[in-house]
């Protein structure tokens, strides 16, 4: 694709997903896209299923069925790694930085070679977008705060070099202080040309950085618009999000 | 009256002050919620009130009852009941056995190898799932509730014991924003009907200014404010370590 | 004083064979959670093909050496096989599985070996250049042992830089904590754990390579280096491979002079060693408490008492059972009487297993104490059977007190490994003690009386004394006390959070275990009219634990249907054949891959499935 003639076709395209935990079916048939460039928050109350879809998406459910394709490329019967390497990004919810790790250790399990149309991270260039994690570069995962080892986390999966983050409730269980300066980090991805699902239940949250907005409930699509339809429409917002 | 006094509590881990001199009270009928940024020693205070810690000096009292170096299990039988941030309750039984279970704990029950438990206390267990709205899904195995369901439970097991204060670690966390005021307008009710008096930590700032009758915040260990939750929110400092500029 | 000093450096050299075998057995431990009862196989791997290729090109330096270390490469190959082949597929098992399909590697190799070794001790050539010895203060000391005593830190520190300065060695470590989280980073996993599984089967294969000019090589080896790495894996600290290499010092400087003091017990020294070290220190010398331990079993569906018809299903069996010397011949009662006492010692484990979430490796010890119990009653004090009897639950109850005290201290794994020590320690006192329990030669000549000594008349007595606590166990499962030990095993912290003492409960039930499968012991001592060791023996457990398994763990019928179907499989089919360790090793491994809810558990998904649709 010549840089002259713009893709416009989605980068990321989630069709008819279905995932299952054991028995349980979860997702019942989620559709959404991601544009590149674009910044989604994917809304919904807990059990909703934002979580599985950015599992499902990643590759680490058991059980799914459905089309999910990448860049081009069907990525739904890939395992998790293959999809990683193709330059998908996934910040889980519960963090999961490696406790035992140094800080330049996990951004060393992070570290993919570079990749052609998206951005390319070395820890130098990490550490000034997060500059508290300059300071700890030889601290054990396990002794940093909750707020820095979600920072930690995200840089890690910088450090894959991808064109699109997956961005598992960022803001969940952090001081107001904290949501801010991620609000502030995701805005300078996105200037940087990343293209980012994150999923919310934080409606200021995600007002302030998303482009677009997806609401699920019960493990279907039910919203789908621009950002501003959603702040705008009493309806969806009482019925799925309980605001 | 003051239920629980605390006295210049104070705990390290290897070198590091978690919590330095922290002293405060409750009363019956108070709603205090302890916020915080992470890291700030919210976690450790509540272990050290639960006696999962045990403090390196200070004092916890309640009604006058010292309860520093207790294990959890007699702290819990003097009335100190829990609720976890992670919800944690018996997966492999239904809703109404996980709340017969305390019964059958509190009455000392435990051991016994003849009666079925399914038929123990299982009205009052009934009872209580009933004032918590989890009456009807009593008969549900608990491994396929719902979060705020199960934060319901979790409600439910902490007052079968009938304690005098409740420590609930982030009760709403991970919940829906109508749910999770639900949930506390529940508490508040239970605190009016039972006499109760509830410590909590949140960080979502309408649950605590909603609901809180009282605030304290703690920053790296140490209070640095406490009060009504206008007061509070004016604080200066507060504002400053804590609740940001859009607060 | 030089007597010290060599019997000193004996200890270094055979701490350093232990520490590169458990080394090993811990690596792989850290990242595949599994802890590879094959281990101890692929040690006596080594030594054989070492042996073979030392026979072969053994007579230069370099044909020596290459033979070690190409039986080292063959041995971690096999280990690679054997992840890419079953371990693969367990990653998410339960550990009980685990250990089976492990232990079921254990005998198929075996067989193997036998096939291709025979089982005569092979003794292999020395060490060329290396066959003199040194005097080191006037005592000969041989110069091989030197060479294997510098190994050792050596091997620490080539495994230190492995682990801590290379790229390969970081991913290991990430995935050890957080496997998926690693995938998602772009790591594949599956080719990390077969790399780990090769380096620490290789570990293996050179410790067992480099015993060959040292010991005879024969077919007992895996069983006695796999416990004992064990043991310094244990008193190490999971997962620490410095706690690997100080726990091999003391344990090997704790046989070089236990051997000296009291050669009849250094086995029970080393295991008391490893239970005063993980009272003192929970999570052995070097080990942190780990922040998600291991679980044993994932809590299943609520269990139900049985409402309608099916709530007679039992009372129906057992007056079936009671009617069958009716018709029955002699040989089909005896087989039933031992399914009968199996049954009670499977469902006894299964109280411990099902309900408490503790996977015990050495429930043959209790097992065995009651019928040891009962025989030597019967052979020192010539009592009666009736109190005999009585004394097998009762003694093998205090014997339960005793050791589980030590054993629920831990959870999951390192209550496994506990239960075991205290099976050998219980084994190691019955085959070594000759003057009280005859050893090897075991007691014989215990029978019942006359009015007991009919087939019939035992199998009656065995049904009635045997269902009779079957029918107790399944009252306490569904009385509070069960249902305490579940909410202990389903969340300890929301247990002890409500009150409840996790431990002391967990204590009780192992006691009740114990005492309930003591019984089964005594009943099966009369029935055999003789014990040996082997009744305490690790195999002992497993078979135990395979009742278990192939019965499943979600049901409380389970563990009868268990017994009797491998009761069944025993005699019918294993008994057919010479290479029964194969035939059962290879039932392990099936049974682990096919059923892994068991066999009643994948028939009551059926019912249900077919009842849903």
């Amino acid at each position: 694709m010549s840089p002259q003639t713009p893709n416009t076709e989605p980068l990321l395209t989630v069709q008819n997903l279905q995932a299952w935990y054991g028995r349980a079916h979860i997702l019942m048939g989620v559709d959404l896209t991601v544009g590149r460039g674009e910044v989604v928050a994917l809304m919904g109350r807990n059990g909703a299923g934002k979580t599985t879809t950015m599992k499902a998406v990643m590759g680490l459910m058991d059980t799914r069925s459905g089309g999910v394709s990448f860049d081009g490329r069907d990525v739904s019967a890939l395992p998790p790694h293959r999809i990683a390497r193709l330059g998908l990004g996934y910040v889980p919810e519960d963090r999961r930085v490696f406790t035992e790790l140094t800080v330049e250790e996990n951004l060393e399990v992070g570290r993919q070679p570079p990749r052609p149309g998206a951005p390319s991270w070395t820890p130098q260039r990490l550490y000034t977008l997060f500059p508290n994690l300059a300071e700890m570069r030889g601290r054990r995962g396990g002794r940093m705060s909750g707020g820095e080892q979600q920072m930690l986390t995200l840089a890690r999966t910088l450090m894959g070099n991808p064109s699109l983050l997956l961005l598992d409730e960022p803001s969940e269980g952090l001081a107001p202080r904290i949501v801010q300066q991620m609000a502030e980090a995701i805005r300078a991805l996105k200037a940087e040309g990343l293209s980012v699902l994150v999923s919310e239940q934080n409606l200021s949250f995600a007002a302030a950085v998303a482009d677009r907005a997806s609401v699920i409930e019960k493990g279907r699509i039910r919203f789908d618009g621009p950002m501003q339809a959603l702040l705008e429409d009493d309806t969806v917002r009482r019925q799925y999000l309980a605001v | 009256m003051s239920r629980l006094v605390v006295e210049n509590l104070q705990r390290s881990f290897g070198g590091v002050k978690a919590v330095r001199g922290v002293s405060f009270s409750l009363a019956q009928g108070e709603v205090l919620a302890l916020i915080g940024p992470n890291g700030a020693g919210k976690t450790t205070c509540f272990n050290l009130l639960n006696g999962q810690l045990r403090p390196d000096s200070g004092t916890v009292r309640l009604d006058g009852v010292d309860l520093v170096g207790l294990p959890p299990r007699r702290i819990w039988r003097l009335g100190v009941g829990r609720t976890f941030q992670i919800t944690a309750t018996f997966a492999s039984m239904t809703v109404r056995e996980n709340v017969q279970m305390v019964f059958l704990s509190c009455r000392r029950r435990l051991f016994g190898l003849w009666q079925p438990a399914v038929g123990c206390f299982r009205d009052e267990a009934q009872n209580l799932l009933e004032r918590v709205g989890m009456g009807a899904q009593a008969d549900r195995p608990c491994g396929v509730l719902a979060y705020g369901d199960l934060k319901r439970v979790e409600l439910a097991m902490a007052l079968a014991s009938d304690p005098k204060i409740l420590l609930m670690d982030e009760p709403t966390a991970g919940m829906a924003p109508a749910e999770r005021l639900e949930l506390m307008a529940l508490t508040s009710a239970l605190v009016r009907e039972r006499g109760l008096a509830v410590l909590f930590t949140e960080h979502d700032m309408d649950v605590v200014f909603g609901h809180a009758t009282r605030i304290i915040v703690l920053d790296r260990g140490q209070l640095i404010a406490e009060g009504p939750p206008e007061a509070v929110r004016a604080d200066e400092r507060v504002q400053a370590v804590y609740l940001g500029t859009a607060a | 004083m030089s007597f010290y000093l060599v019997q000193f450096l004996s200890g270094l050299a055979a701490a350093a064979t232990l520490f590169l075998v458990s080394s090993g057995l811990t690596i792989v431990f850290g990242v595949t959670r599994i802890v590879n009862f094959a281990h101890g196989s692929f040690y006596m791997l080594g030594a054989y093909l070492g042996w073979s290729l030392i026979e072969r090109w053994g007579t230069t330096p370099l044909g020596f050496w290459g033979g070690v270390a190409l039986a080292s490469l063959a041995v971690g190959a096999l280990g690679a096989l054997m992840e890419v082949g079953l371990l693969r597929r367990l990653y998410r098992s339960p550990e009980l599985f685990q250990l089976l399909a492990t232990f079921g590697v254990v005998l198929v190799i075996q067989d193997a070996a036998s096939y291709a070794w025979g089982s005569e001790d092979l003794l292999g050539r020395r060490a060329p250049g290396l066959k003199g010895s040194v005097d080191i203060l006037d005592q000969p000391f041989p110069l091989y042992d030197l060479v294997l005593i510098a190994l050792g830190p050596v091997v620490l520190g080539l495994l230190w830089l492995l682990f801590n300065r290379t790229r390969w060695g970081t991913l290991v470590r990430a995935a050890t904590q957080d496997r998926e989280m690693a995938a998602a980073l772009g790591v594949d996993p599956a080719k990390l754990f077969t790399g780990v599984l090769f380096l620490g089967s290789a570990l293996a294969g050179l410790g067992g390579a480099l015993q060959v000019p040292r010991e005879a090589v024969n077919l007992h080896m895996d069983m006695s280096i796999v416990v004992e790495a064990f043991v310094v894996v244990v008193v190490g600290g999971m997962g620490s491979l410095t706690g690997a290499f100080v726990a091999s010092l003391l344990i090997g400087q704790l046989q070089a002079f236990g051997i000296l003091v009291f050669p009849q017990i250094t086995l029970v020294l080393v295991f008391l060693f490893m239970a005063v070290v993980l009272v003192i220190r929970p999570y052995g010398l070097l080990g942190r408490k780990e922040e998600a331990p291991p679980t044993a079993a994932s809590p299943g569906p609520p269990l139900v008492l049985a409402t309608g018809l099916v709530r007679w299903v039992p009372a129906l069996l057992l007056l079936l059972l009671a009617l069958v010397p009716l018709v029955a011949g002699d040989y089909a009662l005896i087989v039933l009487t031992e399914v009968v006492i199996l049954a009670l010692m499977a469902a006894s484990l299964h109280l411990l297993i099902g309900l408490g979430g503790l996977v015990s490796f050495g429930h043959a010890a209790y097992f065995g104490l009651g019928a040891y119990g009962s025989a030597l009653l019967v052979k020192h004090l010539a009592a009666p059977m009736p109190l005999a009897l009585a004394a097998a639950p009762v003694l093998a109850g205090v014997g339960a007190l005793i050791a589980g005290w030590f054993c629920v201290r831990r959870s999951g794994l390192y209550f496994a490994m506990l239960t075991l020590a205290f099976a050998q320690i219980a084994w190691s006192v019955a085959f070594q003690w000759y003057g009280f329990t005859g050893g090897d030669n075991g007691i014989l000549g215990v029978w019942p009386p006359d009015w007991a000594a009919g087939k019939a008349a035992y199998y009656l007595l065995t049904l009635a004394l045997a269902g009779g606590t079957l029918f107790l166990l399944r009252r306490a499962a569904f009385a509070p006390f069960g249902y305490t030990l579940r909410a202990g095993r389903d969340s300890a912290l929301r247990a002890e959070a409500v009150g409840i003492d996790v431990r002391r409960h967990q204590w009780y039930a192992f006691a009740l275990a114990g005492s309930a499968a003591g019984l089964a012991g005594g009943l099966y001592a009369f029935s055999k009219g003789s014990v040996f060791p082997t009744l305490m023996a690790v195999p002992m457990s497993v078979d135990a634990l395979v009742m278990v398994l192939m019965g499943g763990i979600q049901t409380l019928s389970g563990p009868v249907v268990g017994a009797a179907l491998f009761h069944l499989l025993e005699t019918e089919v294993m008994s057919l054949t010479e290479w029964w360790r194969l035939v059962l090793g290879l039932v392990i491994i099936v049974l682990v891959l096919a059923f892994p809810k068991g066999v009643a558990g994948f028939v009551r998904d059926l019912w249900m499935r077919r009842k849903e649709a």
